[in-house]
């Protein structure tokens, strides 16, 4: 095993200028969506009074979630003390920050006043957990960034054990937050199942991996640096372990949902006759973003090829948006149970007249504001692995370690 | 007040004596007098201090809150939602967009429900507004603490706290705030509003503020004739509400999540 070298990322000028000006460009694009929708009020958005929060939401929270299981890299070669992770360290720690930076701005950019945000920062309510999580944010950002200090300078190596334990809970925490956010809301069939907390943790795992597993490549091959088959087939591995882990849930949040009868109107609306819900479900979730990556994934053949692996992920992250748009905007149409046992025959308000789901459709300047949201997050990746050495000069298999386990850490017990 | 009282003491002290027994009959009359006077003048007292905006803090000493009886709630009127809507400047909100998206994007604070019963058929209407709770899921939600619920059971948004993040819509387990998707014009000066903020029925609380009785759902529904909804002190076991109470069955919408509502319902 030879030193691992970081180096700044060093694609032609003209490439990475490009590359920049198309990100700006994205926000340029996502910020004029924001001035429209803040300007005209949301009633050019496609949200209502039934879903109240729509797309931009699902951006904001795949790329939240993304962010704390981009870190995952970096814990796994800190705190549970894989070598072959170390390298990979540095850019788990910039992706997750960065897609924190991208998902928060999309939220903040979707409140009815953002111009208020300075009462959301000096105004708390410790009962709720939005509330909460404006403190796991902002401490993730400031824990990853030590933890970055830590991997990157000489004097924080001590520290970075430390640090990564705390970064590692931390980043539970904050998941299974966004994830509560959802889960204790009694009001909502769907939304009442403290299951979801954890579920978006699994569900971050494989999200958070598969954009670090295509950011990684995506870097690695522009400049030509090399990343060997034992990396690929353990971040592979990976990968389809953290998708199985995400299916186990939402089998698991599905049919306890199926087990108490309150909830069988949900479930058969949901996974039967829910329209474009139960297609994203079924193709979106299940089958595109989770069943085909997880084939391809242990497939022996293509599970070897570079483009097959790297479309595994993308259909990870495809799946990802499928589920959250389930979740979140799928679970908003469902009719609440304002009256269980009666039929709403006519209503002032929506309310599921003869069980109808509330209706929703994405507008455009919905989708621009959440891609610029993407934008921010790969633009500030981009900047930091140009400037700053996030990234190694070589992961081939003669460079990281040959093990998982640490070569000088004495055994645990020797055979007699 | 003094006045009033005294003019209705001495009009009493007017009748005639007659020549029987003119000395007592005299007294019965200024003790009917004086008595009426006392009877009248704390009333009279109440509403002439009591129509000055409230100047001291609300406290717990009373709660607010509906009864709504569904058996006399007509089929067809909209009277308490006409009543609302103007109470509040509700109708001054202008249609954006296409009329199904305004049918859902538009601020409503209350509303008729037409309900059948699944197993039995039988139709039930009803008006639904945010239920008041003792236990708000909204309140709870809130990050900024703009939604919060007063000493008097009364659960409102304060305007200048909310950030419009919407999490209280997702929370209330009763559908029963609306989000204010467009701009805001001609509003009235009780009832602020304002494009991006969270609102719902506040049980017409500048009425409360200012002493007034009732609330303008319970107004236009008695005028109508239909008296379906009574407005009182669920704390004073007096007041015509508590009275009601006692005497009808009557439950809260979604009973199961324990949020003893403010407001209640008989024949549900």
């Amino acid at each position: 095993m030879k030193r691992v070298v970081y180096r700044e990322w060093r694609i032609p000028p003209e490439r990475y200028w490009s590359l920049l000006g198309f990100l700006a460009a994205l926000i340029g694009i996502a910020a004029l969506s924001f001035g429209y929708m803040e300007h005209e009020g949301h009633w050019v958005s496609g949200m209502n009074n039934s879903v109240v929060w729509g797309m931009p939401h699902v951006f904001a929270v795949f790329l939240i979630i993304a962010a704390s299981g981009a870190l995952n890299i970096a814990s796994i070669g800190t705190v549970f003390r894989k070598p072959i992770y170390k390298p990979l360290g540095r850019l788990s720690g910039l992706l997750a920050v960065a897609m924190l930076m991208g998902g928060l701005l999309v939220l903040v950019m979707d409140l009815g006043r953002p111009e208020r945000l300075i009462v959301a920062m000096t105004n708390y309510n410790f009962s709720s957990i939005f509330a909460w999580n404006i403190f796991l944010y902002t401490g993730f950002m400031a824990i990853v960034i030590a933890y970055l200090w830590s991997m990157a300078d000489r004097q924080g190596g001590p520290f970075n054990y430390p640090i990564g334990i705390l970064a590692l809970v931390w980043r539970l925490a904050l998941t299974t937050g966004t994830g509560s956010i959802f889960g204790f809301l009694v009001a909502r069939q769907a939304y009442d199942a403290a299951i979801l907390g954890p579920m978006f943790v699994s569900l971050s795992f494989a999200y958070g991996l598969a954009v670090f597993m295509l950011v990684l490549m995506f870097g690695f091959e522009e400049e030509g640096r090399p990343i060997g088959p034992r990396m690929m087939r353990r971040l592979r591995n990976l990968l389809a372990l953290f998708i199985g882990i995400a299916l186990y849930f939402t089998l698991i949040y599905h049919l306890t949902n199926l087990y108490m009868a309150k909830n069988d109107g949900l479930e058969h609306w949901l996974l039967l006759s829910g329209g474009i819900y139960t297609f994203l479900f079924w193709v979106g979730w299940i089958l595109v973003g989770s069943l085909v990556p997880m084939w391809i994934l242990y497939h022996p053949v293509l599970s070897r090829k570079r483009e097959w692996i790297i479309g595994a992920c993308a259909l990870v992250i495809v799946g990802g948006f499928s589920a959250l748009y389930v979740i979140i905007i799928g679970s908003q149409a469902f009719p609440m149970a304002l009256f269980p046992g009666h039929t709403i025959l006519e209503s002032g308000f929506a309310d599921g007249v003869n069980g109808a789901a509330a209706p929703y459709w994405p507008t455009i300047p919905e989708i621009l504001l959440g891609v610029g949201g993407v934008a921010v997050a790969l633009l500030i990746t981009a900047v930091g692995v140009r400037v700053l050495q996030f990234m190694p000069e070589s992961l081939a298999d003669d460079v990281v370690a040959p093990d998982e386990e640490t070569l000088d850490a004495a055994p645990f017990a020797k055979p007699v | 007040m003094n006045e009033n009282a005294t003019r209705i003491a001495s009009t009493s002290d007017e009748t005639p004596a007659s020549t029987v027994d003119a000395g007592r009959r005299g007294f019965i009359g200024t003790a009917a007098g004086l008595s009426a006077a006392a009877l009248v003048a704390p009333g009279v007292f109440l509403h002439s201090v009591a129509a000055a905006p409230r100047s001291e803090p609300v406290t717990d000493s009373v709660r607010w809150g509906l009864l709504i009886d569904t058996a006399k709630c007509a089929d067809g009127c909209s009277a308490c939602v006409d009543a609302c809507d103007r109470e509040n400047g509700l109708d001054l909100q202008e249609p954006h967009g296409s009329e199904s998206k305004w049918e859902h994007q538009k601020s409503v604070w209350i509303r008729k429900v037409k309900l059948q019963d699944n197993q039995t058929g039988r139709i039930t209407n009803l008006p639904m507004m945010c239920q008041h709770c003792e236990h708000p899921p909204c309140v709870d939600v809130c990050p900024t603490g703009a939604s919060f619920k007063r000493a008097d059971g009364i659960v409102m948004v304060d305007r200048h706290l909310c950030i419009g993040c919407r999490y209280c819509m997702m929370a209330c387990p009763y559908k029963a705030r609306s989000f204010i998707h467009q701009n805001t014009s001609g509003q009235l000066t009780a009832v602020p509003r304002g494009k991006g903020c969270v609102e719902s029925c506040n049980l017409c609380v500048h009425r409360r503020d200012h002493g007034e009785e009732s609330t303008a759902c319970v107004d236009a529904c008695a005028q109508e004739g239909h008296g379906a909804i009574v407005f009182g002190d669920l704390k004073d076991p007096d007041s015509a509400i508590s009275q009601r109470l006692r005497e009808i069955p009557s439950r809260q919408i979604r009973e199961d999540l324990v949020l003893n509502t403010g407001v209640r319902y008989a024949g549900v």
